[in-house]
């Protein structure tokens, strides 16, 4: 049973990871404009900006 | 050519002027020098409006990025203060062939609305990740962890599901607090009651080393309610959205002439009576007052729902709300803000919706009957348990275990995910519904009643008559049109442009309210405008026709006559309606002749015209206590009352914005058949919600006598509370089925895609 020491906490930390990055996506604004996301997707503006 | 107007799918527009508006108020700092400003762009609907956007704006001086949203149909522009002004950010959209208003978030709510939808995702987000860790260690004790190990799951797991529990759960226990306090009963008391008696009892037991916990059962309750939840903002927000960019592109307010002659700019809240306003042609009057100077034309459709024009001269009284159609007059205010038409119409609007009964949401209506239902069964099995003879302990776990499987998880989805379902739908076909109380409501009417002007028909005259006129006549009287604002000279323009045909340029144009224009070309008179101001034969009968007589030299007048045109399927979507046993009416303030002729066309029996706003309010409160339930249909300010009394209304998005306020769904595009999809989507949704009760309610009148046996183990409740709550959501998507207004889309989207390519030549 002592694996359970480290796969728990392996297991929490990889949840909460994935908590944390939704958290900063949604406070980042990237669900603010769903249908313009698809599209941008689908743009030619490559090019590198200055 | 400079564009100091611009065309979009026919119309003609002025680009939004700022002048003497504070345009600090828009902006706010974005960095050192840098300001940043947000405008509403209601035709930044395409995706290559955003690649347009966003590569051609920042090639002004100064402009440092330009973001379009796409969804909020928005542009975020950050600039440099020194460099360049808002104005000139304006005008460029403008040319490029997107109307643009400076918009505040923080004024219309919608940054609440945001902030609302940010904090319910949060606490799903949470909540899900509680509920899967939770649920994978719970797992590991029903496959046969034991003793010691099964303890430190159920520690484990309490120290994830109470911190999730005291965080998600707060949308509930609020909102359960607030409806006792106000002596009501919600479902989310027994949602909350259920949620916290189930952690506090798992606790209870994880600190006696007990077998069974409740941990997964409260954190997955509060998942799926909260996708619920999530799921009826949603709709709400979405809808919200999209209505306050209808708001009006014109500025609200007038130039204002002092005694001293001096000109200055007032917003209409500051306006008083007796001040003197200089209103220009195509400008909408702000208050009401008398014509000092000048002549002109008022479109008074939204206010009277007449669809020609009238004349007025010094001394002529007109409202506000009207718009000045052919030339700049001077008016003296005479009532201004509260004490103007217009506001006695929102008075009158005001009072309408207060005598309406409240009406309560299919939900909470099962709410009353659920919850002391619920309770009183959790009470039962407690005090029967204690009765035969158990101990208190495991008296308390059956009752918790009846309030956890009876805990409205299933029905918390039922009608949300319906309903997103239907509205979402409804929405990609132009239909915009203000909350779900308003989606429930549709799918109850019996009767419906049309406004004429601008409802039935598109509000705005096209060419009928083409007898007589030559390709040379039309070229030339579109020659002359061209200087007028005059809904006849713009309709006989759209004409022109349909045909093919370029306007003729006609020199020394004059207008002459009230009568017509004039102008000469190569050596000939040439006349545009009423019979009289023609020299035609005055006499002539009423057939509810607009007209313009054309003279050119001597030669005899040509007559050019106009109808308000019907919107191209309302027979057929009238027809619709009869058939699903609806009752329909038509009301209008126009004259009798228009109205008839409109009726008859799309076969309406007794019409009711010259109706004042006071008369259209009486008839839809007559039907109203003779039981009908109502929709009012109708867009001008006369039918703002008729809406608000209505039990619930639609207006198409062209209406005034009062209208729109009042209405509690929204239409877009030229087709009215939305009116009968709304309805028929309506009445599927509210079949399928009742459905979902059922199933929902079914699920219950199993499982609950299993759960006062007390036979429900937290594996039981954990299957079978996700099973009923997946089968309502599959339910609900069938809602989604079926034919869909595609081709409205289509058609719409068509011809968007038109109009920017006329933006595209003419730039």
């Amino acid at each position: 049973m002592s694996v359970l020491l480290y796969l728990i906490p392996v297991a929490l930390f990889l949840g909460g990871l994935g908590l944390a990055a939704f958290i900063w996506s949604l406070r980042s604004g990237q669900y603010d404009d769903l249908e313009g996301a698809s599209w941008r997707i689908l743009q030619d503006d490559d090019t590198p900006k200055p | 050519m400079t564009l100091a107007c611009c065309t979009i799918d026919g119309e003609i527009f002025q680009p939004y002027k700022l002048e003497g508006e504070d345009a600090e108020r828009w902006t706010s700092t974005a960095g050192p020098g840098l300001k940043r400003i947000e405008f509403l762009c209601p035709q930044a609907s395409q995706p290559q409006a955003m690649a347009r956007i966003e590569s051609q704006l920042p090639k002004l001086d100064g402009v440092k990025s330009a973001r379009v949203n796409l969804t909020g149909r928005r542009v975020v522009v950050v600039y440099a203060l020194a460099e360049i002004e808002p104005q000139a950010l304006i005008d460029r959209l403008g040319e490029l062939g997107y109307m643009a208003r400076p918009f505040d978030p923080r004024e219309t709510g919608l940054v609440k609305d945001d902030r609302e939808g940010a904090k319910l995702l949060k606490a799903l987000a949470v909540a899900g990740f509680a509920a899967g860790n939770v649920m994978l260690l719970s797992v590991s004790v029903w496959s046969g962890a034991e003793d010691a190990t099964r303890d430190f799951f159920h520690w484990l797991s309490a120290m994830i599901a109470l911190p999730a529990v005291a965080y998600a759960g707060r949308p509930f226990f609020y909102s359960a607090v607030n409806a006792l306090r106000l002596g009501r009963v919600n479902m989310d008391v027994p949602i909350s009651l259920g949620v916290l008696l189930a952690s506090l009892m798992s606790l209870f037991e994880t600190i006696n080393g007990a077998e069974h916990a409740y941990f997964d059962a409260s954190v997955t309750l509060l998942f799926f309610l909260l996708a619920g939840r999530y799921l009826d903002h949603l709709m709400r927000a979405r809808a919200r959205s999209a209505i306050s960019q209808l708001v009006s592109l014109s500025a609200d307010g007038a130039i204002v002439i002092a005694n001293d002659g001096c000109r200055s700019y007032l917003a209409a809240r500051d306006l008083k009576p007796g001040m003197l306003i200089a209103i220009a042609a195509g400008d909408r009057l702000p208050a009401d007052g008398r014509i000092i100077e000048g002549a002109s034309d008022m479109d008074r459709s939204l206010l009277t729902g007449e669809s020609s024009p009238e004349s007025i001269e010094p001394g002529s009284l007109v409202h506000a709300g009207e718009i000045n159609l052919t030339g700049p007059v001077t008016v003296e205010i005479t009532a201004a803000g509260n004490d103007t038409f217009l506001s006695e119409l929102v008075r009158l609007m005001a009072a309408a919706e207060q005598g309406q009964s409240r009406y309560i949401r299919i939900a909470d209506r099962l709410a009353r009957f659920y919850s002391p239902a619920v309770h009183t069964l959790a009470a039962t099995t407690l005090v029967s348990w204690l009765v035969l003879g158990h101990g208190w302990h495991d008296a308390l776990m059956a009752a918790v275990a009846v309030l956890i499987i009876t805990c409205p998880c299933a029905l918390g989805l039922a009608v949300p995910a319906v309903q997103v379902v239907a509205s979402g739908r409804l929405f990609r076909s132009g239909v915009m519904i203000k909350d779900g109380a308003a989606l429930e409501k549709l799918g109850n009417v019996d009767t419906v009643i049309f406004d004429k002007t601008g409802t039935l028909t598109r509000g705005e005259p096209a060419l009928v008559s083409q007898s007589l006129a030559s390709t040379e006549t039309l070229a030339l009287a579109a020659g002359l049109a061209q200087a007028s604002k005059h809904p006849l000279s713009r309709a006989l323009l759209r004409e022109v442009a349909r045909r093919g045909l370029t306007p003729i340029e006609v020199q020394d144009v004059t207008e002459h309210p009230g009568q017509g224009l004039a102008g000469v070309y190569s050596g000939e008179q040439l006349r545009l405008g009423n019979r009289a101001w023609c020299g035609a034969d005055e006499a002539g009968e009423d057939v509810g026709l607009l007209e313009f007589a054309f003279r050119r030299g001597a030669k005899p007048p040509v007559l050019f006559q106009f109808e308000d045109q019907i919107r191209s399927d309302a027979a057929t979507t009238i027809a619709g309606l009869k058939q699903m046993g609806l009752a329909v009416h038509l009301l209008s303030g126009d004259r009798e002749a228009a109205v008839n002729r409109v009726a008859g066309l799309v076969g309406i029996d007794n019409p009711v015209s010259r109706a004042s706003p006071q008369a259209k309010l009486g008839f839809v409160d007559a039907l109203s206590r003779a039981g009908k339930k109502v929709l009012m249909v109708g867009d001008g300010i006369n039918d703002a009352p008729a809406l608000a009394a209505g039990y619930t209304s639609m207006a198409p998005s062209s209406a005034s914005d009062i209208g729109r306020t009042a209405a509690q769904t929204v239409f877009m595009g030229e087709s009215i058949s939305a009116v009968a999809e709304a309805v028929a989507v309506s009445r599927r949704t509210q079949a399928i919600a009742t459905q979902n009760f059922v199933l929902a309610v079914g699920y219950n009148v199993l499982a609950v006598p299993l759960a006062m046996a007390g036979l429900v183990s937290p594996l039981v409740a954990a299957v079978a509370m996700s099973t009923s709550s997946i089968i309502v959501i599959a339910n609900a998507l069938r809602v989604g089925l079926g034919k869909t207004g595609g081709n409205r889309n289509t058609r719409r989207s068509t011809n968007t895609d038109a109009a920017a390519d006329e933006i595209r030549r003419a730039a």
